[in-house]
């Protein structure tokens, strides 16, 4: 329906961060909802946003993070990061963004492909079992770019 | 700008919304649908329906409203609207494409 020459998003997911796991999820999402294909791999710590007790424990970084506005050294005291963490979730609650673990759910639900790296699972020893039900495999990276089958596809690192 | 379905001349925005909620009429919803390659059904008109009441109480559409409807899940909306589900629904439905990012 939309005139855009892009056919398919690809995702690299590569931080646990909540602002970076959002970006891809609105991205992939928002790709669904104009008739664009999409998937996202999830690769280092971007596993933790698929790993059934971790993904809805996620942070917001106030370290290292000039945007915060907030002194690196408050940043690193005990709670911070997780009051920072809660005021967001709040505040994206108010915008009727769904939990990572409904998310997820609706971006499966959606059509939205949704990947695990293999090397990254290998070496953080993990097993299916503690990963997402709706998790639609464990790729290589060279699975991954096979996915990108087709013109008007992009390929995103985040 | 106008445009014009069958007998009737409706007004529309440049991406071929509705602009006025009461020229809308079912036979003006088939036309539109099938504009966007889609034959209605009974279960695409209950859709509609749940969509132009949430419009009526300034209610905002999301997906994640849909998934919480109780009227249809998520993979049936795609299914049914297929290629940009919100996007075609609110266009069939006469109301305005829905500004949210999610």
């Amino acid at each position: 329906m939309s005139d855009t020459k892009v056919k398919k998003m690809l995702f690299i997911l590569s931080k646990a961060t909540l602002e970076n796991v959002y970006a891809a999820f609105v991205m992939a999402n928002g790709a669904r909802m104009e008739g664009i294909e999409s998937e996202i791999f999830f690769t280092f710590f971007g596993l933790e946003a698929i790993q059934k007790k971790k993904l809805e424990h996620l942070h917001v970084a106030t370290v290292g993070n000039p945007a915060m506005h907030m002194p690196t050294m408050l940043g690193g005291l005990p709670g911070v990061e997780a009051l920072a963490s809660n005021m967001m979730k709040k505040e994206m609650d108010k915008l009727d963004m769904p939990p990572v673990g409904e998310f997820l759910e609706i971006l499966s639900d959606s059509g939205c492909k949704l990947w695990a790296c293999k090397l990254a699972v290998d070496m953080f020893h993990l097993e299916e079992k503690d990963l997402i039900d709706d998790l639609d495999g464990i790729l290589t990276i060279g699975d991954f770019y096979s996915r990108a089958d087709q013109d008007g596809t992009q390929l995103l690192f985040i | 700008m106008d445009k014009t379905i069958g007998q009737a001349t409706i007004s529309v925005d440049q991406e071929g919304y509705l602009t006025d909620l009461s020229q809308w009429n079912k036979e003006i919803a088939t036309e539109i649908a099938k504009e966007q390659g889609i034959e209605m059904t009974d279960k695409h008109w209950e859709i509609i329906d749940y969509i132009q009441e949430k419009y009526k109480n300034e209610e905002p559409l999301s997906i994640r409203g849909i998934k919480k409807s109780g009227v249809i899940n998520i993979k049936e909306f795609y299914a049914l609207f297929p290629g940009g589900p919100l996007k075609k629904a609110t266009m069939i439905a006469g109301i305005p494409k829905p500004k949210s990012c999610i």
